[in-house]
């Protein structure tokens, strides 16, 4: 049995439900990202397992016991919030000392134990300090300092490094990760950030619209999702409908509007409907004449550690990847060569249920 | 290259008409009532152009006019403190309702300022009088006729009526600034929610309740339509007293002399609770 169970847990504002059937367990000191578009259920989610919300229907089981009702203030989970939520009148060690004063631990213990999760977060001068008195990351690290304290059974992450620069948030993940490990605590992390999900997480569940769509390991989920919509949000995917022309043990012939495209078999029969998704990584640019498609760069846009293009051929237009390897890049309008192993190639059976909504796709 | 801009000073022209405002209908009228309160009177001939400051010894050695200053502001005390004690609760309780009952029930709280102080001062005369239900209600339960009216509990509890909405508003506006997470926080951390009320919301809300109650204050200290109306002849307070020095005994000097008093004194009294409030608050909520 797992730590953390929620088992088809609903909630319903009228007749919108805004989580549907969500069925999840989490082992213990697992770390469990939900990683989700805005509004796709996944803040609900964690506010029902931290007591905020009630579910309409459902139960969630902690260590075995039931709290789908427990109130709030009784599941003892420790909470860090976007906003970060320190309170304002109140040093940092009070911030931190507090829930141990709520769970009526001595004075004489509360002291050390706060000490150390300051040491932890790397806050041991700052005590003295009130929240506004220090920078948005010193802030969040109290917030983690003030939930791993109470030795919590479940950390519950909401957006825990939404407000924080780009260089500041990815040295947060790394030291979230670290201090996770050491402290070995059971944690469920809400974020619309898939980098974020990805780089930390043991498991990623991947909600859309109230729903569970995917739960995997994150590599698992970027080179194998299982829907579109995964492929879309998750990474940078080309999308390429097509119809199976002919299939033999080995291999599918997909025509992607007349130029015909070889996969890999699976379960496909002639005349399916199906979209193709390749990474942009994996798309290889060859010299003119070679590969399988050609193509002409069509723009370049510079990533730092690697160059994206944007290919214009009989598919229209492709997003390629290269590594920055320190060669000149190809120019705008230069003609080349597109190339894949077959094997890298996603289908996904129907046609596109929309166009591809660039908002969707994380960076 | 072109010239400089000419330096218009803008902020000066924007705050003129304000500032004009305020010296011709506040500042002249206290200097003005500030220099009568040092010219000499007699009953014979009135007001005469001598400097004295015979009103000012006559006010402050008079055991008569010390107690009324000391009714005065134990009353708005009492007032502000009832408020603080009432209104603090509603605001909290206001801001955690849904709409539409938020919307009513704000509209309640302040409804009662779209009356005018003298129209309810007479409601609570007709409410308390000897004919009044309240009596009726409590010579029913066979309490006999009370004396109701005419005594500072009643100047209390109409004050208080008055002033709440001023003590709802600003802790209602302190409240809405203030992040729910932070109370959730608490929760989340074991509190109960008295605990987390106490502990965590009160704290943060303090600078409302600070200019609420300065605000009730100053205003019931000086306040004259209730205690004028409620207060009756006999309990008097110092806008009353100024009102009788001005218009029944004519003495302006003596009058303008005790408004003098009272707005400093409520001055000190209004600075000196902000300073200990707030300093306490300052460098932790900035």
């Amino acid at each position: 049995m797992s730590f953390l169970e929620l088992k088809d847990i609903t909630k319903s504002y009228g007749t919108l439900n805004a989580v549907s059937d969500v069925t999840l367990s989490v082992e213990k000191g697992e770390f469990v990202s939900l990683l989700g578009p805005s509004g796709c259920g996944k803040t609900t989610t964690l506010q029902m397992i931290a007591g905020f919300v009630e579910p309409t229907s459902g139960t969630i089981r902690l260590d075995g016991r039931d709290i789908t009702h427990a109130k709030a203030n009784s599941r003892g989970l420790g909470i860090v919030f976007q906003s970060y939520a320190l309170f304002p009148h109140m040093t940092v060690f009070d911030n931190v000392s507090f829930g141990l004063e709520m769970q009526r631990v001595p004075k004489s213990d509360r002291r050390p134990r706060v000490e150390e999760a300051l040491e932890l977060v790397h806050l041991a001068a700052y005590a003295g300090r009130y929240p506004r008195e220090l920078s948005g990351g010193q802030r969040q690290r109290v917030a983690l300092a003030r939930a791993i304290v109470i030795r919590p059974p479940v950390l519950l992450l909401d957006e825990p490094l939404s407000n924080l620069d780009a260089k500041l948030r990815e040295a947060m993940q790394f030291e979230l990760r670290d201090i996770q490990r050491k402290v070995g605590t059971t944690t469920v992390m809400v974020t619309h950030d898939q980098a974020e999900a990805f780089s930390i997480s043991d498991r990623v569940v991947v909600m859309e619209s109230g729903r569970i769509t995917q739960i995997d390991q994150p590599y698992r989920i970027y080179e194998h999702p299982e829907t579109e919509f995964i492929s879309r949000f998750v990474g940078k995917t080309n999308l390429l409908p097509g119809t199976v022309q002919a299939v033999n043990d080995r291999a599918a012939t997909v025509s992607l509007g007349g130029v015909p495209v070889e996969i890999d078999a699976g379960a496909l029969v002639r005349g399916d409907t199906v979209t193709l998704c390749i990474r942009p990584e994996k798309l290889r640019l060859t010299g003119t004449g070679l590969g399988r498609l050609p193509g002409r760069v069509a723009e370049r846009y510079f990533l730092g550690s690697q160059w994206l293009y944007h290919i214009d051929g009989p598919l229209g237009t492709l997003m390629a990847v290269t590594p920055n390897d320190g060669s000149a890049p190809l120019d705008t309008g230069e003609p080349v060569g597109l190339d894949w192993t077959p094997s890298v190639v996603r289908v996904h059976r129907g046609r596109l249920a929309e166009a591809p909504d660039p908002t969707l796709e994380a960076h | 290259m072109s010239a400089a801009p000419a330096r218009l000073p803008t902020p000066l022209i924007l705050s003129a008409p304000a500032a004009l405002l305020f010296g011709a209908l506040i500042l002249t009228p206290l200097v003005l009532t500030a220099l009568l309160s040092f010219n000499e009177f007699e009953h014979a001939t009135g007001r005469t152009h001598g400097f004295t400051v015979a009103h000012y010894a006559a006010v402050l050695s008079d055991s008569y006019y010390l107690e009324i200053f000391l009714r005065t502001f134990r009353v708005a005390a009492l007032a502000t403190a009832i408020c603080v004690v009432i209104g603090v609760p509603e605001a909290y309780i206001l801001s955690r309702m849904r709409n539409p009952w938020r919307s009513v029930f704000l509209l309640v709280v302040l409804a009662p300022l779209l009356v005018s102080v003298v129209v309810r001062a007479f409601g609570w005369s007709m409410l308390l009088g000897p004919e009044g239900p309240v009596n009726a209600v409590l010579m029913a339960l066979g309490f006999g006729r009370m004396r109701l009216l005419y005594n500072e509990g009643t100047v209390i509890v109409a004050l208080v009526h008055v002033m709440l909405p001023f003590m709802v508003i600003p802790v209602w506006t302190s409240l809405q600034k203030l992040d729910p997470a932070v109370e959730q926080a608490a929760l989340s951390f074991g509190a109960s929610r008295a605990t987390a009320i106490v502990r965590v919301v009160a704290p943060q809300i303090l600078p409302g309740i600070l200019s609420g109650s300065l605000i009730v204050f100053g205003l019931s200290a000086s306040a004259f339509a209730i205690p004028g109306l409620l207060g009756g002849r006999r309990l008097k307070m110092v806008a009353t007293i100024v009102y009788d020095q001005y218009l029944s005994d004519l003495n302006w000097p003596m009058g303008a002399a005790v408004a003098v008093l009272l707005l400093a004194a409520n001055l000190i009294v209004m600075l000196t609770y902000h300073r200990v409030v707030e300093g306490h608050y300052r460098r932790r909520l900035g």
